[in-house]
């Protein structure tokens, strides 16, 4: 004898299911724009990056150079900052456009015009990226004054791109260190499953004995 | 389509309008799928976005008046980076003798773990060739951070190491 089921309820289930997609909607942040894509190679390391205070350098695979920082505060005082290093003036429009930026790779010099333009126009160019040669290096004043502006509480990440060349990683690097004297950074990678060791170390005692 | 021209004729053939009893329960079903779609995606794509990262120290720049640490040359491993995904080594500083490896598990990571098996007081000197790429920094690190307990620097290459790369002929 088949029987009718009795009808479920699903009302507490739709109310659970709906409250959650609230939820991950509102905490999700959406990725801002970047100038370029940059494909990180991968690690076992599992370090956490904090979301704060954090300077990206970003070098893609033709070597150019990206600086970017978060918090519309520090960008803010940063632009300011620099703009009085390099004798450069900004208006609020400039300076506004420069806030709501993500990555940059722009040397002051064409800085003011890049900032004049719409963010259509921006996306359309290429960016030249940041001077870091040793005669001419930008990055460093770049990192000096979000660490005076943060008050040393930024901690950098380099986001390289797997093909990128040692040769410009060298300079960024050299940056950080010789210039900034900061000897502790972070390179941003994928995750990637660690080997199986103690499988490894048992497979070689195996090939030994024979 | 006939139905919407002509319907209605066989209808007023009774002489009864009936009003159709449509049920009061809505049928929740495609509400509740989108629900669990949106659901999903934002599951998934929130806790993929966190970015991993590797922390580097890199050594303290010798002050003028520092004596440098008396390493023993025996103990000491140097790795360098070169083109292609190459990895050229030697163990000691003088007159070694540079042999080639790879990034598979049989190349770089059994040379890592015989000679820590074999030295415990391993030093590894990570030099790269400036025709070498950003992977290979990363995934010789990585290398070390798998071994374990190595105690490991990022230096910079030297014209000997070149000279040794290319006498080698690798």
């Amino acid at each position: 004898m088949a029987r009718i089921a009795p009808p479920i309820d699903m009302t507490p289930m739709v109310d659970l299911a709906f409250l959650l997609v609230t939820f991950f909607m509102l905490t999700a942040t959406a990725i801002p724009d970047e100038p370029v894509a940059v494909d990180t190679p991968s690690s076992v390391s599992m370090v956490q990056m904090p979301e704060t205070n954090v300077i990206t350098i970003t070098v893609d695979r033709e070597g150019r150079v990206f600086f970017n920082v978060d918090g519309q505060y520090t960008r803010d005082a940063v632009l300011d900052d620099m703009a009085g290093r390099y004798g450069v003036t900004f208006t609020p429009q400039e300076k506004r456009a420069f806030v709501l930026m993500s990555s940059m790779g722009v040397p002051m010099a064409s800085m003011k015009q890049f900032l004049g333009l719409t963010p259509e126009e921006r996306k359309e160019i290429t960016q030249p990226g940041i001077p870091v040669d040793s005669a001419h290096n930008e990055l460093v004043d770049w990192i000096n004054m979000t660490r005076t502006v943060t008050q040393n509480k930024v901690r950098i990440a380099v986001k390289g791109d797997s093909d990128a060349d040692y040769k410009t990683i060298k300079k960024v690097v050299n940056t950080l260190v010789d210039r900034n004297k900061i000897m502790k950074f972070n390179l941003i990678t994928n995750m990637e499953k660690g080997p199986d060791l103690d499988a490894a170390i048992a497979n070689q005692r195996k090939a030994e004995k024979h | 389509m006939a139905e919407l021209g002509g319907g209605d004729g066989g209808k007023k053939k009774g002489g009864k309008v009936r009003v159709k009893k449509s049920s009061t329960r809505i049928d929740m079903t495609p509400m509740v799928d989108l629900a669990f779609l949106l659901l999903t995606f934002f599951v998934m794509t929130t806790t993929l976005n966190k970015p991993q990262a590797m922390q580097i120290n890199m050594p303290d720049k010798p002050k003028e008046d520092d004596k440098p640490p008396e390493v023993n040359e025996k103990n000491v491993l140097t790795l360098i980076m070169g083109d292609n995904d190459k990895i050229y080594w030697y163990m000691g500083i003088t007159d070694p003798e540079v042999k080639v490896t790879d990034f598979s598990a049989n190349g770089i990571r059994k040379i890592l773990m015989e000679k820590k098996a074999e030295l415990p007081k391993l030093v590894v000197l990570i030099k790269s060739l400036d025709e070498s790429r950003y992977k290979n920094m990363v995934d010789i690190m990585d290398e070390m951070n798998i071994s374990g307990g190595l105690r490991a620097a990022l230096v910079e290459i030297t014209d000997v190491d070149k000279e040794l790369v290319k006498e080698s002929q690798l």
